[in-house]
């Protein structure tokens, strides 16, 4: 008796929405043991990460000011990772879209007109498509792989920014702390929801996935899309031109990068500082597998994802993990959906 | 710059090339049967800090040097079973063991955050060591540097002069023709990931146990990935990784210098860009002559299935 593998002909669509649950109560259950053979108590420690968050309203708005930014960026990400464009770059493309809005910010200190918010928002959508295009122009012009320059600019991203906050851009008034001034009230993203920090930077950042599910599903860009993945040869008979979906993709994922980079810094932070994110360019990759690609996927997955990064923070304090520790839990986020992907293409059966 | 402040510098660049070389020599060999591991940075990290917890635990530096090995293969084995045996995507899984592996060292290291240990002795012949220039440079090194030159050099004989490495380099040109010569690419791959990942563990172990002899969370800082680069800087061939992995660790001594000098009027930050900026310069180089499309082996970071 032993076990055979066939591959499917055909894809399992129960199967496929089977995965994402599937994954979660794997994570738990894993990362469970590794926390218990590490010497943390698991029970305590899980329920800080998977449920204390959830238990009050401002635990919730905090959970969507997190899956916000993932969500936003994740599916750019996946519209890339199904035209077999990666782009791991996202973090360097929302700090530089962070930059650039607050840069824009800072250089508007007294003006009211309604005018200052869409042109700092522009501003951010620009700064990441500008950082997001470094890549994209040399994978095109001359074939250097996108995944290694976008993930050095990210590091080149994070110590420009490091660079302002220390110098040129430096509040004079800050008590020589690292940081800007704080910008005006006329680029500043309000409160929407009275005791929390939910601001419409938020909103917008649901509603683009929803957005761009409609127009990958019905326009014309979102076959191309696909079929430069599936089919490279295929899209080039079809006409379909490579180098277009290159910058088509990387272009609105490093604008939405960008633009979750200056929600950030305008609505909860208010100021430029050294960091303004914990990693969400890198964990919006997670997301986008998680959410099987697929942008209406991607909103509950940004969630979980984000309830891991929440529940990092009571689990530190409730059971002294490491910061560092959510990875554990995110990267386990990853390696079950990409394992059980084997379930979706093959069939398991035991032959005596 | 004359000999007094050259001499250190280049015995610097030394301890910032050998992690590099460590890394890209086990990258080489994975990418050479094929498979593309983007991980390397997690291994790293826990293979750092699994040579630190050994070190300070049982005062052992060989113990703490195979468990950093141990600890980087450990962690390629779940990279092998998501890639080689459920055959997955290999750039995601790559990435994913990048993210869990920075989580994990993280969650191992708590306990020696700030904690040091005795650096890694460096040899000292009596009297040959102390030939002026010569002596610090090529006798006065550690263990893992001399090690991290001869792995090379091993790793251009095998590859290039045995049997072994033919079988290695046609898995990763043709899987499917190997297979059908009866060769079993899956076992060949998992042994090339596994020593990917314990050369990557023991570059860890060199940055927490010679190089900056103590743990912090993310004591890696981008290495793992400078690692890549240079593999396709050095065309997968052991000898020019090795010159790459050099020349990328005088960039980053060079940066060093210059901020420690104070001589020049630049910020911290801008001269601290140097080496990825350098990174992106040289790719770009390399991919505009060509060289990337006629050295990469054939089936790098395709999934194998047996036809039966």
């Amino acid at each position: 008796m032993r076990l055979k593998v066939e591959p499917r002909s055909t894809g399992v669509p129960a199967m496929n929405a089977l995965v994402p649950p599937l994954a979660v109560v794997a994570t738990i259950l894993a990362s469970g043991v590794v926390f218990a053979v590490l010497g943390y108590p698991a029970g305590r420690t899980l329920f800080a990460f998977f449920v204390a968050p959830l238990v009050s309203l401002n635990g919730w708005a905090e959970l969507a000011l997190k899956a916000g930014p993932l969500a936003m960026i994740a599916v750019g990400l996946a519209a890339g990772f199904r035209a077999g464009i990666w782009n791991i770059g996202a973090e360097g493309q929302l700090i530089m879209g962070a930059v650039a809005a607050g840069g824009v910010a800072l250089g508007f200190p007294d003006s009211q007109g309604f005018w200052v918010l869409p042109l700092v928002c522009l501003a951010g959508l620009a700064g990441g498509m500008a950082w997001g295009a470094v890549p994209a122009l040399l994978r095109i012009r001359l074939g250097v792989n996108e995944i290694l320059t976008s993930l050095m600019l990210t590091y080149v991203a994070t110590l420009l920014l490091s660079y302002l906050v220390f110098g040129p851009w430096k509040d004079p008034d800050g008590y020589s702390l690292p940081q800007s001034r704080m910008f005006s009230d006329a680029a500043t993203l309000t409160p929407i929801l009275a005791r929390t920090r939910l601001t419409s930077g938020t909103l917008v950042e649901f509603l683009v996935p929803v957005a761009l599910w409609a127009v990958l599903r019905y326009a014309l860009v979102g076959f191309k899309i696909r079929t430069a993945g599936l089919a490279p040869a295929a899209a080039g008979y079809a006409g379909f031109v490579q180098s277009r979906v290159v910058w088509t993709v990387f272009l609105t994922a490093s604008g939405l990068a960008g633009l979750a980079g200056a929600f950030e810094v305008l609505g909860p932070i208010g100021q430029l500082i050294p960091q303004i994110t914990p990693g969400y360019g890198f964990t919006a990759i997670i997301v986008a597998f998680l959410g099987r690609l697929h942008p209406l996927g991607i909103i509950p997955a940004a969630l979980l994802v984000a309830l891991s990064y929440i529940g990092g923070d009571t689990a530190q304090v409730s059971s002294g993990l490491p910061k560092g520790a959510a990875g554990v839990v995110q990267g386990l986020l990853l390696f079950f959906p990409l394992a059980a992907d084997f379930l979706v293409r093959n069939r398991v059966r035991v032959v005596r | 710059m004359n000999v007094s402040v050259l001499v250190p510098a280049l015995a610097t660049a030394t301890t910032s090339a050998t992690p590099l070389l460590l890394a890209a020599m086990g990258e080489t060999v994975t990418e050479r049967a094929g498979v593309l591991n983007l991980g390397i940075e997690g291994m790293m990290l826990v293979g750092a800090v699994c040579a630190f917890a050994i070190d300070s635990a049982s005062g052992s530096q060989i113990l703490g040097i195979a468990a950093g090995a141990f600890g980087g293969a450990a962690l390629s084995v779940v990279f092998a079973l998501l890639t080689l045996t459920l055959a997955a995507n290999q750039v995601a899984s790559g990435l994913a063991v990048a993210i869990f592996g920075a989580g994990l060292s993280s969650l191992l290291g708590a306990g020696f955050v700030g904690r040091s240990v005795v650096p890694l002795a460096h040899l000292h012949i009596f009297l040959l060591s102390d030939i002026p220039v010569l002596g610090p440079l090529l006798l006065r090194q550690d263990l893992l540097v001399y090690a991290s030159v001869a792995i090379t050099a091993g790793t251009w004989w095998v590859l290039g002069r045995t049997r072994t490495g033919m079988v290695l380099r046609a898995v990763g040109e043709n899987d499917q023709s190997a297979y059908a010569l009866g060769y079993n690419v899956i076992r060949i791959r998992y042994l090339a990931v596994l020593f990917g990942g314990a050369m990557s563990g023991l570059a860890g172990a060199y940055l927490s146990l010679a190089a900056t002899p103590m743990w912090m969370e993310g004591l890696t800082a981008g290495r793992g990935w400078i690692a890549l680069v240079l593999v396709v800087f050095g065309a997968w061939r052991p000898w020019r990784v090795l010159i790459g992995a050099y020349l990328f660790g005088g960039i980053s001594v060079l940066q060093l210098y210059l901020q420690g000098a104070g001589l020049v009027a630049i910020p911290s930050q801008i001269l601290a860009m140097i080496p990825y900026l350098a990174t992106i310069i040289v790719l770009t180089a390399i991919s505009a002559g060509g060289a990337r499309r006629l050295a990469a082996p054939a089936c790098l970071g395709k999934p194998f299935r047996a036809t039966t």
